[in-house]
């Protein structure tokens, strides 16, 4: 409320306190993310997953991957939380052990595409020119061309150059950067393009500092608050993309497990009407890691990005 | 405005020329054809046949004779359904647009409506339950949530058809076919609507936010309007004016039809229909489509943009 | 002269993660009929918000009005329900702001912003509202008001601006027009002008006003009775001619000798030493103390009163407490 706060004293800090704002402002930002119950929720949340499905194989005894015919399509009971598969495999296990692939996809091809996209928009934003024309033409280019065909494309291409399936996963992360990159660098060069016409900025150029020194130095720890934001926000995109991709048996594929392709058992019609566990619970750890990764970016962008406050 | 139109018609179509040449070379390389598919041909034939659609040609040749063909507003043959590409899309589409247009207006009514709501009560227990559950909207995943639901109400409580768009064998007309199309379209209808919410609602209530706490509303207030016309003259059209850009992103997936739900729920979409020829690898089929969306992508992002110049009255004189 | 306005004890709060800012903090002050009244002060001492506490406008997310009393015209505005309130803003007080540019609606005409109380209080149709606001337009001296009455905000500069706000603010005549450093924004020229159709309006309508201000200058110029506030509290108050003569309080004597006079060269320019304090870190004291001059034992650990100073002169500091030699 503009009215109240151009009213309100001005908060005069003594000097001394000054030196230490730096810290400080990562301080605050942690002290008022830890106030953010929803945020605060959905870091728990996505945690827990983190660590259930990391560490929870490990105590499970059904990890063998074996055939077992006489456990085949049981409904949950005590020994099988979540019952077991057509090949008598354990659910609860494999959706632990597909948690691990999904997650991991998920964060690699989010941290490839914040770096692809950082780097990218940063030098066009920065150097402008030639490289800023290349760099967002083929960005534009990629973002005319509508992402899910052209993810299917790529899935159907993989297929046919025989990659191994246990090296799926990571052509998968590799697709997904590809396809996400594009909109990041936008946002970033936007940033930085608002960065470079700001007065500390202008100050460092008239301070005579070297281009490196202002790149490095003034510019991207300005950025830095952004790319968290991003990164946060993309890793639930990341899991949502790689999802479909296995459902439509265009990513990753069995044996290797992840939630999207073992939702594929729906694609069976007696799977689908008669053995619910088979794929309901990988659609729900897919719901619950997408809502508290996004809750817990979003908190993030309240105590971090100013100008997406809430 | 007309300087800018021009400038930017020219570099949309260039965007444009690219993206389908991408298109274009992307499909000619991805594996297996429509021919190599059908296993009931014998070689001699399958040669045959590859030299009657061209298809041993090389890649810029193709795109060039597909390009000239599509200059004439002609996008070829549908190899699987014989039929041509534009008749198909013709027949298929406009089911697509039902279920987008009316699942967009939900999305939109909803969203504006909540949106305000929450924004005017910011942090009430009202407004916090709306960011849980714009938060849980915009992280389903699609497919599961169609499949879940499907499940639910289809298969266990039987209160809605499966899927489709008329009941198997059903010649229904009239008022009968009207309910019919109805009651097949709900499902597919709310979750369209539901993966929609989120964001907009989120991106109404954000700008609302925002809007209520310029000088302007404390002017409306001081001159003691009342608060539902201070809400809704002064500050709802200054936090709707930004999302006006947003109707032109909604573009291509009022006619884009969409993929996976098309899909999940058997609608004969035009979505459906590329799911259908991709596993058939039907190039003049997919090509088309996938053209058709870039064309409605970029057609899109600059109605947004002439949109906004002509909405906002801060951009329009310049 | 009659009281139109009478605040006593005025407490507005804002409730902050770090604590409480006690932004007002038993403000008294009183506007009689037809009087001009200013709050003086640096930025940040509260002046603004006294003014929204008024309005009703003060409270928000984080603030509230926790004490006192604001009586207008006989009523207790405190105890108005909402609505009550609100019939009375833009009717019989109204308010401008310090910048015109962002206080009018971006996609509204201008005539229809003036328009819009007409409406409301008035209860006119949208024709007879129109010609009004044609009209308003024109007293306050913009030429060709039809045309004007059809621009937007952005197409006007920063003074046209201020006299639409000023014709949407007189256009119910109010009894009490609030301005809130009205010219702070403007060109010094434009500024006279603003400052001249004030006095103008206020004289024709027999209109109180309420000028909240830093500029000593917009003061002398406007000002029947001055009240200067620092840090939430009203320091020293006082008839113009009597306040600028005769300054009792530190402060005020600072805001005096910082102000330029023309003709009267001086080698450097006063400017009181030191801050604001920090609204958090208040103690009992006088919050003027680590700026002043004249600063003894007692004030840093009591806080002086408000006191008579003279006729219709009151001052809130220790120096002119005769109890000062016996604590």
């Amino acid at each position: 409320m503009s009215a109240i706060s151009g009213g309100l004293p001005a908060a005069d800090t003594p000097i001394a306190r000054k030196e230490s704002v730096r810290t400080s402002l990562w301080a605050l930002a942690l002290r008022r993310l830890l106030q953010n119950k929803l945020a605060m929720a959905g870091g728990i949340v996505v945690a827990l997953m983190f660590a259930i499905c990391f560490i929870g194989p490990l105590f499970s005894p059904y990890t063998d991957n074996k055939i077992h015919m006489a456990l085949m399509n049981k409904p949950p009971n005590w020994k099988h939380w979540l019952g077991t598969d057509a090949l008598g495999r354990d659910v609860l296990t494999r959706v632990m052990q597909a948690g691990r692939i999904s997650l991991t996809v998920g964060l690699a091809s989010m941290v490839l595409s914040v770096f692809l996209g950082s780097l990218l928009g940063a030098i066009a934003g920065y150097y402008r020119g030639i490289a800023d024309q290349i760099i967002m033409r083929i960005g534009d280019l990629l973002l005319t061309v509508p992402s899910l065909p052209l993810l299917f494309i790529l899935g159907a291409l993989l297929s046919e150059w025989k990659v191994p399936p246990e090296d799926r996963m990571y052509i998968v992360m590799l697709l997904l950067s590809f396809v996400n990159w594009p909109g990041i660098a936008r946002m970033v060069r936007g940033e930085v393009l608002s960065l470079r016409e700001r007065e500390f900025m202008q100050a460092a150029t008239v301070l005579g500092l070297s281009a490196r020194r202002k790149l490095f130095r003034h510019l991207l720890p300005n950025l830095v608050p952004l790319l968290i934001v991003i990164a946060s926000l993309n890793i639930g995109g990341a899991v949502l993309s790689e999802s479909v991709l296995s459902f439509f048996g265009l990513g990753v594929m069995p044996p290797t497990p992840t939630w999207g392709n073992m939702i594929d058992a729906a694609n069976n019609l007696i799977d689908f009407q008669q053995r619910p566990w088979l794929w309901i619970p990988p659609g729900f750890c897919i719901f619950a890691t997408v809502i508290a990764v996004n809750l817990f970016g979003d908190g993030l962008r309240d105590v971090l990005d100013p100008k997406q406050k809430r | 405005m007309s300087a800018f139109l021009t400038k930017r018609l020219l570099y949309t179509v260039v965007i444009l020329l690219a993206a389908s040449l991408l298109i274009f070379s992307l499909y000619a390389w991805t594996p297996g054809d429509f021919i190599s598919g059908n296993i009931k041909l014998t070689p001699e034939r399958k040669a045959e046949l590859r030299e009657i659609y061209g298809l041993n040609k090389p890649v810029l040749e193709r795109y060039a004779t597909w390009m000239k063909h599509a200059f004439h507003g002609d996008l070829g043959y549908s190899l699987a359904q014989q039929k041509p590409v534009l008749t198909l899309f013709n027949e298929y589409i406009w089911n697509s647009f039902l279920l987008a247009a009316v699942s967009t207006f939900f999305t939109w009514l909803i969203a504006v409506v909540i949106g305000v709501v929450a924004a005017y009560k910011q942090y009430s227990w009202f407004d916090t339950l709306v960011m849980v559950v714009i938060f849980g909207a915009m992280s389903l995943p699609s497919f599961f949530i169609g499949l879940f639901l499907i499940k639910i109400l289809a298969v266990d409580w039987k209160l809605l058809p499966p899927g489709g768009m008329l009941t198997t064998g059903s010649n229904a007309t009239g008022i009968a076919y009207f309910r019919e199309v109805v009651r097949h379209m709900t499902l597919p209808v709310v979750v369209m609507t539901l993966l929609g919410i989120g964001s907009l609602t989120r991106y109404i209530r954000g700008n609302l936010i925002d809007v209520l706490k310029q000088d302007y509303i404390r002017t409306a207030r001081a001159k003691g309007l009342k608060e539902r016309k201070v809400l809704f003259k002064h500050a709802l059209r200054n936090a709707l004016l930004p999302a006006i850009t947003l109707v032109g992103f909604e573009l291509p997936s009022l006619f884009g039809g969409s993929l996976i739900i098309e899909k999940i729920f058997n609608w004969p979409g035009i979505g459906q229909l590329y799911m259908q020829s991709f596993g058939l690898r039907d190039y003049p089929l997919l090509m088309g489509f996938t053209v058709l969306i870039a064309i409605l992508t970029v057609i899109g992002t600059l109605l947004s943009d002439i949109l906004y110049r002509v909405a906002d009255p801060r951009v329009r004189l310049q | 002269m009659r009281d139109l306005l009478t605040i006593e004890n005025l407490r507005t709060h804002f409730f902050a993660p770090e604590g409480t800012i006690k932004a007002v903090d038993g403000v008294s002050l009183r506007v009689r009929e037809g009087e001009t009244v200013c709050i003086v002060g640096e930025s940040g001492c509260g002046k603004s918000i006294t003014a929204l506490s008024v309005m009703g406008l003060a409270a928000g997310s984080s603030g509230k009005v926790v004490g006192g009393r604001i009586e207008f015209d006989g009523r207790n505005l405190l105890e108005l329900d909402k609505n009550e309130l609100r019939t009375l803003r833009g009717h019989e007080i109204a308010m401008i702001f310090q910048e015109p540019m962002s206080s009018l609606n971006p996609v509204l005409p201008v005539g229809e912003q003036i328009m819009e109380p007409l409406i409301e209080h008035l209860k006119l149709g949208k024709k007879a509202a129109r010609a009004r606001a044609i009209e308003l337009i024109a007293q306050v001296g913009i030429a060709r008001p039809e045309q004007i009455a059809n621009a937007y905000p952005h197409e006007l500069s920063g003074g046209m601006l201020q006299r639409i706000m000023i014709a949407a603010a007189i256009s119910c005549s109010p009894k009490l027009l609030i301005a809130d450093e009205p010219t702070t924004a403007l060109d010094v020229t434009i500024q006279a002008q603003i400052l001249d159709m004030l006095r103008r309006f206020k004289a024709e309508s027999n209109m109180s006003i309420l000028l909240i201000t830093h500029d000593l200058g917009v003061v002398a110029e406007m000002a029947d009775y001055v009240v200067v506030m620092y840090a939430g509290k009203v320091v020293e108050e006082g008839e113009v001619t009597e306040l600028f003569s005769h300054p009792k309080h530190p402060y005020t004597k600072g805001l005096l000798r910082s102000k330029p006079i023309l003709n009267h060269r001086q080698d450097e320019l006063y400017a009181i030493p030191g801050q604001v304090p920090n609204p958090l870190e208040l103690t009992v004291s006088c919050y003027f103390h680590d700026r002043c001059g004249q600063c003894m034992d007692v004030c840093r650990s009591r806080e002086p009163r408000l006191r008579e100073a003279g006729e219709r002169h009151r001052v809130a500091c220790w120096l002119y407490e005769e109890a000062v030699a016996y604590v």
